[in-house]
C-alpha cells in the first residue's frame, strides 16, 4: 500500500518565483489497484509521481509505502521496491547495449553487481520467454544494440525491463505519449497484460482519456495539485470518455483555457 | 638497424602509453567524463615510484603501490564531483593542481635512479626470463606483456555485472537509477580504476626513464584523448574490434606519428604544439558524435 500523507511541495521556494503546487496533499493506492491519473498540464500528476520516487524534494509530509516513511531515502534506494517507464523511449534502456546486456542489467536489479560474468546465458531463454510477450519479435534481437531499435521497441523493452524483477510498484509517466498511435495503442494493451499477468500495483499518467478509462481500475483527475475525480471499480467501470471530458472540459474554462 | 632500433623504441613507448590510454578509455568514452586528473595522476605514479625505488622497494611491488596512488587520486576527483556537486571539468583540475604540489612534495625535487637501482625490465625475474636479449628488446617485450596483461583484465571486468554497470552509467544514468544503484558510485569507480591505470602508466614511463619530473604530466590528457579519438575512429566500422584493443592501436599510431615528426628535424621545443595540432585534426574529423560506451 502507498500513502501520500500531508504532502507540501513547493517549486523555487524563497524566489519571487515562488508556487505552492501541493498543500497537505494526501492519496492512498491499494495493492493491486491500477491507476490512471489524468489532467492539465501543470496539475500535479508527474510531480506527484517524481515525489513518490524521489526525483525531486517535498517541504513536508511523509511517502508511506507498506506503512514505512521513505521520505527521507535517496531515489535510487526507493527504485529497489519500484519500477518505472518514461515518456522518452531513450530513458528506459541503453542505446549502446545489446538487448541481451539490457536484459541482463535489469534482471541484477536488487541483487549485488560484483565480479561474476555480467551476462548469464542460462536466463537467455527466460528473457526471450518474457520478451515474446511483446509479440514484436524482440526475442530474435538479443545481439541487437538497443540505439537501433525503434522508439516503439525500445519502450516496449523498457516495459519487460522494469517488471522483470520484482516490484511493488509500477510507476507509467505517459509511457505512450512519444509513440505513434498505432504503437502507442500496442504498448498500452501490453502494458495492460503487463500489470495483469505480474499482478503489479501501477500508477500511471496520461493524457489519453480512453487509456485512463479503458484501462486500470481507478481514475483520479488531478486539477491545480488536488484531486477532482476519484473513481474505483464499479463507479470507473460506467464511467465513460464523455464524461471525463466533460469534467475535464469545465475545469479548464475556469482556468481560462 | 638504426630504423629497426628506432622502431622498436617507438612501439615499446606506444605500448607503455597505452596503459594511459586504456585510463582514459574508462571515463571519456565509457563514463563520458572529461577526466584531467590525468595530469596530476601520472606524474604521481612517476613520483612514488622514483622514491620507493630509491629506497629499495621490489620494481613489480612499485608498480601496484603507484596504481594504488593513482586509485585515491582517482578517488578525490570522484568524490569532489559526486558528493561535492563541482562540475566534472573543474572536479579534475582542482586535483590535477593539487597533485602538482602534492608530486614535489612527494618526490622533493626531480629525481634519476641510479643504473645500479633495478627496475622492471633489469630485475632478476625479467633477466631470467629474457637475459638473452638486449635492454632494447626487453623493454619492448616488458611492455608488450604489461600493456596485454592489463588490457585482457579491462575486458575481463567490463564484461562481470559491475563491469557492464559501469558503461550503462555512460550510456544512460537514469537507467541505473531505475535498477536502484547510485550512479555516483559507480563514476568514482570509474575514475577509481581510471587513475589506478594512469599512475600505473607514469610508474612503468618512470622505470623506463630512471627519472620523475615534475612538469611529466603535462599534455599526458591530451595524449590519452587523442589515442581514444584515434583508436575508437580508426575501428568504428570494425565492430569486433574491442575498445581497448582500438586504443592500444591508437596509442602506438599517435607515438609512431610523434617520432616521424621528430625524425623529419621537428625541434623538441615544438612538440607539444603538434601534439595539440595533431589532437585537433583528430577531434575534426574524427569524434562528431561523441560519448557512450563504444564497447562491445
Amino acid at each position: 500500500m502507498l500513502e501520500l500523507k500531508n504532502i507540501t511541495k513547493i517549486y523555487n521556494p524563497g524566489q519571487i518565483t515562488e508556487t505552492c503546487l501541493f498543500d497537505k496533499f494526501n492519496l492512498t493506492v491499494n495493492d493491486g489497484q491500477f491507476v490512471s491519473i489524468v489532467g492539465s498540464n501543470g496539475s500535479g500528476k508527474t510531480s506527484m509521481l517524481n515525489i513518490i520516487c524521489g526525483s525531486i524534494p517535498i517541504e513536508g509530509g511523509e511517502v508511506l509505502v507498506g506503512g514505512k516513511d521513505i521520505a527521507k531515502m535517496k531515489d535510487y534506494q526507493r527504485y529497489r521496491s519500484i519500477g518505472r517507464v518514461y515518456q522518452n523511449p531513450a530513458m528506459g534502456t541503453c542505446p549502446n547495449l545489446t538487448m541481451l546486456e539490457n536484459m541482463s542489467l535489469a534482471d541484477n536489479k536488487g541483487k549485488v553487481f560484483g565480479l561474476s560474468f555480467g551476462i548469464n546465458k542460462a536466463r537467455e531463454n527466460y528473457y526471450k520467454e518474457q520478451l515474446s510477450i511483446l509479440g514484436l519479435g524482440l526475442e530474435n534481437k538479443m545481439d541487437v544494440k538497443l540505439g537501433s531499435l525503434s522508439g516503439g521497441q525500445r519502450q516496449a523493452a523498457a516495459l519487460i525491463m522494469s517488471t522483470l524483477t520484482p516490484i511493488e510498484f509500477l510507476i507509467l509517466d505517459e509511457h505512450t505519449a512519444a509513440l505513434d498511435p498505432k504503437t502507442a495503442e500496442i504498448i498500452m494493451e501490453l502494458t495492460g497484460k503487463v500489470v495483469k499477468e505480474k499482478n503489479i500495483t501501477a500508477m500511471m499518467v496520461t493524457h489519453n482519456l480512453r487509456y485512463a478509462v479503458e484501462y486500470g481500475n481507478r481514475i483520479i483527475m488531478m486539477d491545480k495539485g488536488g484531486i477532482v475525480l476519484d473513481n474505483s471499480e464499479e463507479e470507473k467501470k460506467k464511467l465513460k470518455v464523455e464524461d471525463v471530458l466533460e469534467i475535464f472540459t469545465s475545469i479548464s474554462i475556469e482556468c481560462g483555457n | 638497424m638504426v630504423f629497426v632500433d628506432l622502431l622498436i623504441s617507438t612501439l615499446t613507448q606506444g605500448l607503455i602509453y597505452a596503459l594511459l590510454s586504456y585510463g582514459v578509455f574508462i571515463t571519456y568514452k565509457i563514463l563520458d567524463f572529461p577526466d584531467l586528473t590525468v595530469d596530476g595522476s601520472f606524474p604521481l605514479g612517476a613520483a612514488i615510484t622514483g622514491v620507493l625505488m630509491l629506497n629499495g622497494m621490489n620494481p613489480y611491488l612499485v608498480l601496484l603501490v603507484s596504481a594504488g596512488f593513482g586509485a585515491l587520486a582517482g578517488l578525490a576527483t570522484g568524490f569532489i564531483h559526486v558528493r561535492l556537486g563541482v562540475r566534472d571539468l573543474l572536479a579534475g583540475i582542482i586535483t590535477m593542481t593539487a597533485l602538482f604540489s602534492i608530486n614535489l612534495q612527494i618526490a622533493g625535487s626531480n629525481l634519476a635512479i641510479e643504473r645500479s637501482i633495478d627496475t622492471i625490465f633489469t630485475a632478476k625475474l625479467t633477466l631470467i626470463l629474457l637475459g638473452s636479449m638486449s635492454l632494447m628488446q626487453r623493454k619492448f617485450i616488458v611492455a608488450l606483456v604489461i600493456a596485454v596483461i592489463v588490457k585482457i583484465l579491462l575486458d575481463l571486468y567490463l564484461k562481470t555485472k559491475s563491469g557492464l554497470l559501469l558503461r550503462a552509467v555512460g550510456d544512460n544514468s537514469t537507467l541505473v537509477t531505475t535498477l536502484a544503484k547510485d550512479k555516483g558510485t559507480m563514476k568514482i569507480l570509474g575514475l577509481v580504476i581510471a587513475n589506478a591505470l594512469v599512475a600505473l602508466c607514469g610508474s612503468v614511463v618512470c622505470q623506463e626513464q630512471r627519472a620523475f619530473a615534475s612538469t611529466m604530466g603535462t599534455g599526458q590528457v591530451v595524449f590519452g584523448l587523442a589515442t581514444v579519438i584515434i583508436g575508437t575512429t580508426l575501428f568504428r566500422r570494425f565492430t569486433f574490434v574491442k575498445g581497448t584493443t582500438a586504443v592500444l592501436v591508437g596509442s602506438i599510431f599517435y607515438k609512431i606519428c610523434i617520432q616521424v615528426a621528430i625524425s623529419l628535424g621537428l625541434p623538441a621545443n615544438l612538440l607539444k604544439l603538434v601534439m595539440a595540432v595533431l589532437f585537433l585534426v583528430v577531434l575534426v574529423l574524427g569524434d562528431k558524435k561523441k560519448g557512450g560506451a563504444d564497447y562491445a
